[in-house]
């Protein structure tokens, strides 16, 4: 098995997390989703089902990488060794990104793209809402921030759920299809470790448990809405704490990363 | 009769630059002529957005992906008010893209062009971005309304994206040997399709005599073109990059640039569907389309179910 990659404590091998150590993990979390959801969501740019489509799901793509470039920076000025944003997105590998195995399913058709947003979506909004209140300065303020873009978010997929739901018979089969095969993807979301336990204790991130209640609320009056039936929680994929990733990641960042990895020497 | 006179009230109001609005009469041509250039215009503003959405997920930096992003949505707003502004001569957005898919509408040709490194999303902003200006201020005085206005809003935002490829190319072109080269070499593509943008000289342009009679074209192809070479050329020397053309010298007797030919068989080439992605982009822009397809009529149809529930409650 490989050793945890070298961020998740700091370099402080045999020594017991500190609290800085479990934050700046905590923002790579956070940092890597959003930045990841908006590789994708970028993806759509020009291929939009209609032009004003296209306009609504690449803003959804503005707003992610606002939220990454946030908290990607704050992981650098925490640990204190000069790292930038871009240091953090263009020059680390596959086991050493920590975005949710959720955020980074490709897009597929728009139905899978919608599903797997609006099942994401659902969770950033309560864990946002929740986050309000951390104790850290920067956390908080980065979620009030964070929840108004995010509350347009899962306004735009839940109203897609229910339009593909209640729409033609193909549309309601292709978005229950949608949401049945990212369902294994949900119970990362949820996952939490040694980071959790330190923050949560110091009153900065909050148990992913209570967040898991509220999504069950949301993603179940949703589905309803949409006449969608909700799936049955079968085996479900886990990894993303640990920086264990779809292959489908190695790909993105590849792509992502060619420039700066082509040419360290330059500045863009 | 009848249509003498109108035509004779129709031509002082362009002359007094009272601009004509949608439910005005209007000379079927005149009509024509805007549907077909508003329309190709906004095609040209939706094809558009591929050679430089083929950069965003490589942008270098998350400050550019976002600057990139963010001017590609600007492209796609200037498509969407460009349709209404066609549809208001009484056509709808799905005729438009249909005569775009089946070739009877054009867009502009330089799109048929790849984007093959980083640099060309500096050249595309500062050239294509800063020849679509110099024609689009000229046409903020067209003498069609809601082309007109659709002009003022659009330039303004084309004028940030000129400067934001500027500001790429300028910096790739003071950066390492290997961004310097690249700077060049998009210049060195670039340079010669922009100049052709504005269209064939005016002695080959067939066009033209109506459409300057009616105003709806304020200045020349070869007027417009000498705009943008002069304004361009100090530009590229500030950074030290070298136009790809010997012809090219200042000329005090005239005040402008002297330049040389064009490769005019290589334009008339492209435009008839021989560039090197002109079948990509259509491609692209069908594909999208027809994806799209179960979608819109999902929308359609829940918003029908929707609209049936009401009436009945
Ligand atoms: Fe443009
Ligand atoms: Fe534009
Ligand atoms: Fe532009």
């Amino acid at each position: 098995m490989l050793e945890t990659p070298p961020l998740a404590n700091g370099g402080r091998e045999g020594l017991k997390m500190t609290t800085k150590d479990a934050l700046i993990k905590y923002c790579l979390r956070l940092g890597d989703t959003s930045l990841i959801l908006g590789q994708r969501m970028a993806e759509w740019c020009s291929n939009g089902p209609t032009l004003e489509e296209d306009i609504a799901l690449t803003n959804l793509s503005l707003d992610f990488f606002g939220q990454a470039r946030t908290m990607l920076s704050y992981a650098g000025e925490l640990e204190g060794k000069g790292k930038s944003e871009d240091d953090f997105a263009f020059k680390r590998n596959e086991r050493e990104f920590y975005n949710t195995l959720l955020s980074e399913r490709p897009n597929g058709h728009f139905g899978d793209t919608i599903a797997r947003n609006f099942l994401h979506d659902a969770f950033l909004y309560h864990l946002y809402s929740a986050l309000r209140n951390s104790k850290d300065e920067i956390i908080a303020a980065h979620s009030a921030k964070s929840i108004k873009e995010v509350t347009y978010h899962l306004r735009h997929s839940s109203e897609w759920m229910v339009r593909l739901g209640g729409g033609t018979e193909e549309s309601h089969q292709k978005i229950q299809d949608s949401i049945n095969d990212l369902w294994m993807f949900t119970g990362d979301l949820f996952a939490m470790n040694e980071v959790d336990e330190i923050l949560i204790k110091e009153g900065i991130a909050v148990n992913l448990k209570d967040i898991k209640k509220n999504w069950d609320n949301t993603v179940n009056e949703v589905l309803h809405r949409a006449t969608l039936q909700r799936p049955e929680d079968a085996y479900m994929q886990s990894g993303s704490l640990e920086g264990r990733h779809a292959e489908c990641l190695g790909h993105l960042l590849a792509e992502m990363q060619f420039l700066p990895r082509a040419y360290p020497e330059a500045t863009w | 009769m009848e249509d003498a006179k109108k035509l004779k009230e129709f031509q002082a109001k362009i002359d007094a630059e009272i601009k004509i609005e949608p439910k005005d009469w209007m000379p079927e041509d005149y009509r024509k002529h805007l549907q077909r250039q508003i329309s190709q215009h906004a095609h040209s503003e939706v094809i558009g957005m591929q050679p430089e959405g083929n950069w965003i997920s490589r942008a270098p930096s998350l400050r550019a992906k976002v600057v990139l992003l963010a001017k590609i949505q600007d492209e796609a707003g200037h498509g969407q008010y460009l349709y209404s502004a066609a549809e208001t001569l009484g056509k709808s957005r799905d005729e438009y893209i249909e005569e775009l898919q089946t070739e009877k509408a054009k867009y502009s040709s330089i799109f048929n062009y790849p984007t093959l490194t980083w640099a060309d999303m500096g050249a595309v902003g500062w050239l294509v971005d800063g020849a679509a200006i110099v024609n689009q201020v000229s046409l903020q005085r067209t003498s069609y309304g809601p082309y007109a206005r659709a002009m003022v809003r659009i330039c303004k935002e084309e004028s940030f994206h000129q400067r934001q490829g500027y500001e790429i190319i300028a910096h790739m072109a003071q950066g390492t040997p290997e961004q310097k080269a690249m700077a060049q070499d998009a210049l060195n593509r670039f340079w010669w399709p922009s100049i052709m943008m504005f269209g064939p000289h005016d002695s080959d342009s067939p066009n033209t005599g109506n459409a300057t009679k009616w105003k709806i074209k304020r200045e020349t192809n070869d007027e417009l073109r000498q705009k943008f070479i002069d304004k361009t050329v100090g530009q590229a020397e500030i950074i030290g990059l070298t136009i790809p053309d010997p012809d090219l010298k200042w000329n005090e007797a005239r005040g402008h640039y002297d330049f040389g030919k064009m490769d005019w068989d290589e334009f008339w080439n492209v435009v008839k569907g021989n560039g090197p992605c002109n079948k990509q982009r259509l491609d692209h822009h069908k594909k999208a389309h027809a994806e799209g397809k179960w979608v819109r009529e999902a929308a359609l149809t829940y918003a029908h179910k929707e609209k049936q529930k009401q009436l009945v409650a």
